[in-house]
């Protein structure tokens, strides 16, 4: 028995708003640019109501970690159905491994039987949070989840991993911390009316300091660069040609 | 929608994972660029509301631009809802149907200005969806959560509220359109019963409607005031639906002829009280303008969502075409056009809510709003050119839909009276 299903959850620019880089180069410029939920998110708060409704848990509680802001996010997973929802505010830029360690001092609260992540988020694309919280917590981890099966009475949940050469299942003890992948499910609409309950719905708000956590960022940003804009191709007349533009132009062959 | 969200969510991530995530997704792709048009400003609102307000917005935009809007230029061209595409259940499940009915009837217990915004948002994604919404939603269930018994709630809401049934009101007939109390349609008291006879015309969600609000003479001698309202049901003898009408514009919002020929309707099924009607029928007017003149504004945002990126992918005398003057001055009156019309829309709704619904007001809101989004779709046709003629931009749909805010709910000129005889009924000295 799961108990209670942690699921972690990110403010990320929406996945349709055009992205600008910043002029002076040191990040994405978020200003009027619509936020929402990560999508990979999206998909472990639909697993973990999924194991709620199925008996498996009694209690669902989202998690995130920014600005004031980030509430938001999780008021729509709160329209999506999960329980309650903590909000670690912070304005600090926070970084995986800061994220990892706020989470894991929730989860030492929270004592969740299961920990559900999205894989990444789609805007750092960092793949490391649900890693380094397995590892702060000594748990084990399933990332990069396509299926779940929970055991309630072994404790187990058995999970299906998608991997380049294609399926690995896995089985691991109970807590544990597992990230969805795309083919995990398909995230539920939050109707009308669980939208306006959400309100409702009990938001803690906690500071990284209460917490013991520093979340000062370890990494430095050097740089950041808009991909280089996609130049126009052209048609070569025969494949002579192109041998001969890829060995004395583009120097490849 | 949301799986459309992942793919491009996987594809900006660079997912590892074995298949292009797109063949998860028929159809997803070619929706992409139209999905989800920047949320539009709202003119500004008491700050206490503000925010639940642009939440709700924001909700029905999306939810609009996820299931309505992939299918507007589709079910334009079919004349009818494509295999498939079920708005009347997927709607009902999302909470849609019951905006004004109170949460202790299954509804959501919010007022006109939301009823106002949900409509506009779903007419942005498709007029014709938007307007046989605004049948069901506003003409039928608020019209009987206004009017019926317990009884009779109990009975016909709950089927409304989840779309397993469709509403419609019935009041104009071949020759009563704008002179509607000139109504020929007749019901003859029987013991027990009401037999029907007549025809009425031009229903919205006709030919769909199970739940039907039919208004008819009771006292051929008595004018307005010998009018009674009944609940007809689908499948109650002696009542049929002649054949789909062809219009103009709307398509894929059914309309059609309503039969009865000695059509027995039980005396539990009167709306309201006998020959009341006419208090029924024109107090759910007020409230049917204001709400429908939602469905226009949606239309001019609509327009605005067309032309906004076209001026800047047409090209000419080497610039786009948003650069130029004129086309910067019509963008700019097309812009204020709707945002006052977004204003007095809002604003007579929140009166509405506060109980003061006014009668004028509510007449003036649709006429402005009508006429401006037929206007506002010519202009919008004018700056795509050549590509706002051809029916492969949404220009021209947009055009014929908006004409019929014009006509239906009242012709604007029966506005125009009624705002004038409000104005000189005011001010007699």
């Amino acid at each position: 028995m799961a108990g209670r299903v942690l699921v972690a959850v990110k403010r990320a620019a929406d996945y349709n708003a055009r992205i600008r880089v910043k002029p002076d180069k040191t990040g994405v410029d978020l200003s009027n640019v619509k936020m929402s939920m990560n999508p990979f998110c999206e998909i472990a708060v639909e697993e973990a109501l999924r194991v709620k409704e199925a008996k498996l848990a009694e209690e669902v509680v989202a998690v995130s970690i920014g600005p004031k802001g980030a509430a938001d996010t999780l008021r729509t997973a709160l329209a999506m159905g999960a329980d309650r929802a903590v909000h670690v505010q912070t304005d600090l830029e926070v970084q995986p491994l800061a994220v990892a360690k706020l989470l894991a001092a929730v989860a030492r609260r929270e004592q969740p039987g299961l920990f559900l992540l999205g894989k990444q988020a789609i805007d750092d694309d960092s793949n490391q949070t649900g890693q380094m919280l397995a590892a702060l917590m000594g748990w084990p981890q399933a990332t990069f989840a396509s299926k779940l099966e929970l055991d309630a009475a072994a404790k187990k949940a058995t999970v299906t991993r998608e991997v380049d050469g294609g399926l690995e299942t896995v089985r691991l003890a109970l807590p544990a911390v597992v990230t969805a992948d795309l083919r995990l499910n398909e995230p539920r609409y939050a109707t009308l009316p669980n939208i306006m309950k959400a309100k409702k719905k009990p938001l803690a708000v906690l500071t990284p300091e209460e917490l013991g956590v520093d979340a000062s960022p370890r990494l430095e940003t050097l740089s950041v660069e808009e991909p280089a804009k996609r130049k126009g191709g052209v048609i070569l007349s025969s494949a002579a040609e192109l041998v001969d533009r890829l060995r004395n132009e583009a120097k490849v062959i | 929608m949301l799986r459309r969200a992942l793919a491009a969510a996987a594809g900006r991530a660079g997912v590892s994972a074995g298949g292009p995530a797109a063949l998860l997704l028929p159809g997803g792709a070619r929706t992409l660029s139209a999905a989800a048009p920047q949320a539009a400003p709202l003119p500004p609102l008491p700050p206490a509301h503000r925010e639940e307000l642009e939440e709700f917005r924001e909700s029905v935009r999306q939810f609009a631009a996820d299931f309505v809007a992939p299918h507007a230029a589709e079910i334009d061209r079919l004349n009818a809802y494509p295999p498939g595409f079920d708005f009347w259940c997927r709607a009902g499940e999302w909470g849609l149907h019951g905006i004004t009915v109170p949460a202790e009837q299954g509804g959501l217990g919010l007022g006109y200005l939301q009823h106002c915004i949900a409509m506009e948002e779903l007419s942005r994604a498709s007029g014709s969806v938007a307007l046989s919404y605004g049948a069901h939603s506003n003409l039928c269930i608020s019209q009987l959560v206004r009017h019926a018994s317990p009884q009779q709630l109990a009975k016909y809401l709950p089927k409304l509220l989840t779309g397993e049934h469709v509403g419609a009101l019935a009041m104009s007939e071949p020759n009563a359109g704008s002179d509607v109390v000139s109504m020929r349609c007749r019901a003859d008291k029987k013991d027990g019963y009401y037999v029907l006879n007549g025809t009425k015309m031009w229903i919205t969600n006709g030919p769909i409607a199970s739940t039907l609000i039919v208004y008819a003479k009771t006292d051929s001698e008595a004018g307005p005031h010998g009018i009674t309202a009944f609940i007809v049901e689908k499948g109650m003898p002696g009542f049929s639906t002649a054949q789909k009408l062809d219009k103009l514009g709307m398509r894929g919002s059914d309309t059609c002829e309503l039969l009865f020929e000695n059509c027995e309707v039980p005396a539990e099924n009167v709306l309201g009280a006998e020959n009341k009607g006419v208090y029924v029928l024109m107090s759910g007017l007020d409230y049917e303008r204001l709400v429908l003149s939602a469905g226009p504004l949606g239309i001019m945002q609509a327009c605005m969502d067309s032309v906004l990126p076209y001026v800047h992918e047409r090209k000419q005398f080497g610039k786009p075409i948003g650069e130029f003057q004129l086309i910067q001055a019509k963008l700019a009156d097309m812009y204020t056009t709707t945002q006052a019309t977004r204003s007095f829309i809002y604003a007579t709704a929140a009166a509405a809510d506060e109980g003061h619904a006014s009668r004028k007001d509510c007449a003036a809101v649709i006429l402005y709003a009508a006429e401006h989004a037929t206007r506002m779709a010519l202009d919008a046709i004018q700056i795509l050119g050549g590509n706002g003629y051809i029916n492969e931009y949404p220009t021209g749909r947009l055009l014929r839909d908006a004409k019929l805010y014009e006509i239906g709910a009242g012709t604007s000129e029966i506005r125009r009276m009624l705002i004038g005889r409000e104005l000189f009924k005011e001010s007699a000295p």
